[in-house]
């Protein structure tokens, strides 16, 4: 067991004092933040411009077309660079490649250092949570401006370059969003103080996954003052590659967040590996922190795809190596597979962390332990290996291998089956319990009503004589929207419910939470059940105009989309006015009266999470049960009840094999 | 369901204590409602909702369609309404002031475990699952790819020994129909025998399209260079809406035409006219071919605007007339009319290698010029 070699418990996340180096004693002016990012960012745009013009401009495409691929993409990704080199993500490596001793910039101590580059993983996930607000009310914005234009079957707001550009647009950010909506804010906020560890395995890649996330919203942004894209989020060759520069930006953009979601996921995967206290074994690992596990795995192995399928349309479009254009010896279909080889598993980046958050939420509102722990796990890693076998039903009708069908058909249904396990372990859970409506599980029960839906359609999908009639058409809109909607996102809000006093100290208003879920869950049915129908009754997706017998239908979603984009208005009003302005909504420590090792800490969270690392004696679900045990020591006495050395002997045993497994409180 | 609103009181009633005295029977009752609803669900669809369903009866792959979903639906409603019986069930009956009010419950049941009911749920969702797969390749094989597309070898063909090949041109952003029977003429608009088994071949002359026949149940994607094959069978007249169902650029919404579904009779009155009326235009069409590539300036243009550049000039060399050279001077002519753009295609047969290896190199040399 080599691999378990481990810092000492107890000097596990202890930074030495930082040394006064030369950077660190920098003037107040010269320290890095979003501000030198941004200055770096733009100049990093200019000379990658430039340089695309210098070397491109002998072509005739970039005469003629006056477009410039080669510009555009080296001012974008040299935009990016520079935006790292700005915030300091590199100085570290730079200063060792040098042989210097690389300096420890203190975090800063007041607000400031949310727009720094920080290691603490609290305020990276805190990072991570103004970051997909933004991604997510960006893309909201513009659904509401898809469902301005589909008011009417025929007269239109915007020509249909620009709509189907907002559409693409919408559709890019919130996928881009979604796969790190739990993983960035609450994967790297809650992983370390679930499994009692004062940090991440690499702080310096947690923040470098941070800011290239952040640095991705702007260049997919780019897309629209560059023309936009018409190819939607699927990016389809060849219309990807005839597309103006607009598309690179698309490109550019999934590569870079694709390289944040592949080093996010590393990071928790070693973390989670390798940094769980004393006691934690798998049997004991909170089944967030499952789900965070299936889900990074699904990051580090399914994005490379993603990374290359990017490269590859950026070469087409720029040395015109033609990978994806048939009479040359490329394949359009080539892009179709290896965009689903990233596409499917990401469905599952996007909807295993909503299982884990309602799982984790249920025992704590209704006061017993988790129902099924093992079928659990296992169902949240059965669905992530199965997800790597499924991709080709979204080619069900493109004219792959017709005998592949039915194999595709196999395993997507077969996915339903660890699916299901998840509703095993909430309704197994619900029985006979005392469940309190707190605004948490409300939005937890909710996710179990939607995601319902979302899955039985995706049944319907995967059954090729009916996916001839549903595929392409808003029927999968509505199922993939129940799915990472009403799945994801309302996990997500019940995990903002629920943590949020311990993320920052402030209990969220009930009254507003309870009006804002009645909203959303209401006006989230009503607005996307009706899609159904509008795509059984032949509505394609991504069309600016339709049939006139189905404006009823579409307006009355319209105005649902616009009161559900007004529900998002209510939390923003209750998370302003509870965390920022009322001054009585100090949260206690432990409001839930939640067993999990991260309410055990005192809030605000100290630094260092810990005093001591924790001795686990429990899994965190133990409520109800007579004479268990607390979750875990915190004092660290347990190492001598335990008799183990307070630290491995070169190796020998890891951090996290003793005390030896079998406590009263263990699933066995 | 007053029966449950009945048994509130009872169960309110009910000692905290679990493990012994009187329990209610949740399972029973649960079950109980359950298959109530899901019968009549059930019922209902069946029979008023399950005949109107999409697409429809007009071929035997629409109605092969409109059965799947319907006994798809018929099994998927009870899952739902059990789901949900369950969730609303807990919902009323368990909640905290059902107990011990706001402290915590001393005493309750804590099971973390069920063998028996792990390995129902387990046994129950994978039968349901496999057989929801063997009903699935059955109704795909058997109609013979069910309206679906079959790549360019299909393996499940249609018995009929007279199949009517249908070709469809997919192009930015317009559907055409060349008949291969009739002298390879081309129309802007499907029309289709009654009674008769046809074969769609799909194609595409620039990006990926997909070629929706809605009440026809078919769908195939129009892939460029690649024959695209779906069958169907029609069994009723009557009016077809065809849209493109894969985003193929700006105007991907604008695309869409309606066909028609007529009697035989009328089908090749209509077949024999429309050949020799177009014959002369079809005479400037390239060969018929399965699939075509697109000459040097792109199907529509595109590709490469090469405006301002000498015109192509070996086209001539691997099948496109003289209007071809008509379009590449207004090549941002976005609505081409059929005869126009499918001359600028050019004919490959695949099978002869000089033509193909010809039009490798041409086209090589084409998009050095264009880079
Ligand atoms: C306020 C809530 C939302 C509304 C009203 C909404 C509405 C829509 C509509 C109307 C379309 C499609 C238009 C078309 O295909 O013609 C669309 C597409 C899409 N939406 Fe949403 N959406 C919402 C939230 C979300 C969320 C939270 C996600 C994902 C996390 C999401 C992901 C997508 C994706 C991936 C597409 C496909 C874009 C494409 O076709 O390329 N949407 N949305
Ligand atoms: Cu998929
Ligand atoms: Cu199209």
């Amino acid at each position: 067991m080599s691999l378990d070699i481990a810092p000492p418990p107890d000097r596990i996340g202890v930074v030495e004092p930082p040394t006064r180096g030369p950077l660190a004693r920098r003037p107040a002016w010269l320290s890095q933040h979003i501000g030198t990012a941004a200055i770096g960012a733009v100049a990093g745009y200019a000379l990658g411009h430039y340089l695309g013009n210098t070397i491109a401009s002998g072509y005739v495409h970039v005469q003629t077309a006056a477009e410039n691929d080669l510009a555009v993409v080296l001012g974008l990704a040299l935009g990016v660079v520079g935006w790292l080199l700005g915030i300091g993500v590199f100085n570290y490596p730079i200063a060792k490649m040098f042989g210097r001793k690389p300096a420890e910039v203190p975090e800063a101590a007041n607000w400031t250092r949310y727009v720094r580059m920080s290691l603490d993983h609290k305020t990276v996930g805190l990072q991570y949570l103004i970051a997909v607000f933004t991604f997510l009310f960006t893309g909201g914005l513009l659904a509401m401006a898809i469902r301005t234009e589909l008011l009417s079957p025929t007269s239109h707001i915007y020509g249909p370059g620009t709509y189907i550009s907002i559409v693409g647009e919408h559709g890019t950010i919130m996928m881009m969003m979604a796969s790190s909506l739990v993983v960035g804010p609450l994967g790297n906020w809650l992983v370390p103080l679930m499994i009692g560890s004062r940090r991440m395995a690499f702080p310096r890649i947690e923040a470098a996954s941070f800011w290239i996330f952040s640095s991705g919203y702007f260049v997919i942004l780019t897309a629209l003052p560059l023309g936009g894209f018409p190819t939607g989020w699927t990016g389809y060759a060849p219309l990807q590659t005839q597309a103006d520069v607009g598309m690179d930006a698309y490109l550019v953009g999934f590569f870079v967040i694709g390289t944040g979601m592949i080093l996010a996921g590393f990071n928790l995967l070693v973390t989670v590996i390798h940094y769980r206290a004393p006691g934690l074994t798998w049997g004991r690992v909170p089944v967030f922190v499952w789900s965070i596990i299936a889900t990074s795995a699904l990051l580090a192995l399914a994005t490379p795809t993603l990374a290359v399928a990017c490269y590859f349309g950026i070469l087409d479009r720029t040395a015109t190596t033609q990978l994806y254009v048939n009479i040359h010896g490329g394949n359009s279909y080539l892009w179709e597979d290896l965009f689903w080889f990233f596409g499917h598993p990401e469905v599952y980046i996007m909807a295993l962390p909503g299982f884990g958050i309602v799982a984790e939420i249920l025992p704590v509102f209704t006061r017993k332990p988790l129902f099924g722990y093992r079928v659990a796990t296992a169902g949240m890693i059965g669905v992530a290996l199965l997800s790597f076998f499924v991709w080709q039903h979204h080619l069900f009708q493109s004219g792959i291998d017709p005998a592949m069908r039915p194999l595709f058909m196999l395993t997507t249904e077969l996915i339903s089956i660890p699916t299901g396990f998840i509703y095993l372990v909430g309704m197994g859970t619900l029985w006979k319990a005392k469940i309190r409506f707190e605004v948490p599980m409300l939005f937890a029960l909710a996710l179990y009503f939607n995601f319902l839906l979302g899955g039985v359609s995706g049944v319907f999908l995967s059954d090729v004589p009916v996916n001839v009639t549903v595929h392409g058409g808003f029927f999968v809109l509505s199922h993939f929207h129940y799915t990472i909607m009403g799945g994801l996102v309302f996990g997500f809000f019940a995990g903002v419910y629920y943590w949020t006093p311990k993320l920052t100290g402030k209990m969220l208003n009930k009254k507003l939470g309870k009006l804002h879920f009645w909203a959303m869950f209401i006006f989230f049915n009503l607005t996307f059940f009706p899609m159904f129908l509008i795509g059984l009754f032949d509505q394609p997706r991504r069309v600016f105009e339709y049939a006139n017998r189905l404006q009823t239908l579409n307006d009355f979603a319209s105005v649902c989309a616009f009161l559900l984009g007004a529900s998002f208005l209510i939390f923003v009003v209750n998370f302003v006015w509870s965390v920022f302005i009322n001054p009585v909504a100090t949260a206690p420590a432990n409001p839930w009266g939640s067993k999990g090792l991260e309410w055990q800490t005192p809030t605000p969270v100290p630094p260092y999470n810990f005093e001591r690392i924790p001795v686990v004696l429990s899994d965190p679900y133990t409520y109800g049960e007579v004479g268990a045990p607390p979750v875990a020591d915190l004092t660290g006495a347990a190492f001598a009840t335990v008799g183990a050395p307070p630290r491995p002997v070169d190796g020998g045993s890891g951090a996290h094999t003793y005390p030896p497994a079998g406590g009263p409180g263990q699933d066995q | 369901m007053s029966q449950v609103v009945g048994g509130d009181g009872a169960v309110g009633s009910v000692p905290v204590d679990e493990q012994g005295g009187r329990r209610p029977n949740h399972v029973w009752r649960i079950v109980g409602i359950w298959v109530v609803l899901s019968v009549v669900g059930d019922l209902v669809f069946w029979f008023v909702a399950g005949p109107h369903v999409p697409p429809g009866t007009m071929t035997t792959t629409a109605s092969g369609a409109q059965f799947d979903f319907n006994v798809l639906f018929v099994v998927a409603l009870p899952v739902i309404l059990g789901v949900w019986t369950y969730l609303v069930y807990a919902i009323v009956m368990w909640r905290a002031s059902r107990w011990v009010g706001e402290g915590d419950p001393v005493r309750g049941p804590t099971a973390r475990s069920n063998l028996k009911v792990q390995v129902a749920w387990i046994v129950t969702t994978t039968i349901t699952v496999l057989a929801m797969f063997v009903f699935g390749t059955v109704e795909l094989i058997v109609p013979a790819g069910a309206g679906g597309a079959e790549g360019p070898n299909p393996v499940w063909t249609p018995a009929s020994k007279s199949i009517l090949p249908i070709q469809v041109i997919a192009q930015q952003w317009q559907f055409t129909y060349r008949y291969p029977t009739f002298g390879g003429m081309e129309t802007n608009n499907l029309i289709v025998p009654n009674d008769t088994t046809i074969a769609f071949h799909v194609t595409s002359l620039d990006v990926i399209h997909s070629f929706w026949a809605y009440q026809l149940g078919v769908k195939a994607d129009a892939n460029p260079s690649v024959d695209d094959v779906a069958y169907t069978k029609t069994r009723q007249t009557g009016t077809v809406t065809i849209r493109c169902s894969e985003l193929c650029g700006i105007w991907h919404g604008a695309m869409f035409d309606y066909g028609k579904v007529v009697s035989k009779a009328e089908f090749m009155k209509w077949g024999i006219a429309t050949e020799k009326a177009l014959a002369a235009n079809t005479k400037n069409l390239p060969p018929f071919a399965w699939t075509y590539v697109p000459d040097a300036n792109g199907a529509s243009g595109v590709y490469a605007d090469t405006s301002g550049q000498a015109p192509y000039s070996k086209t001539q060399k691997y099948g496109a007339t003289k209007a071809a050279q008509k379009i590449v001077k207004s090549p941002t002519t976005v609505t081409t009319t059929a005869t126009a753009t499918s001359s600028t295609a050019t004919a490959t047969s695949a099978t002869t290698s000089t033509a193909t290896s010809a039009i490798r190199k041409l086209t090589r040399q084409a998009s050095g010029t264009t880079l």
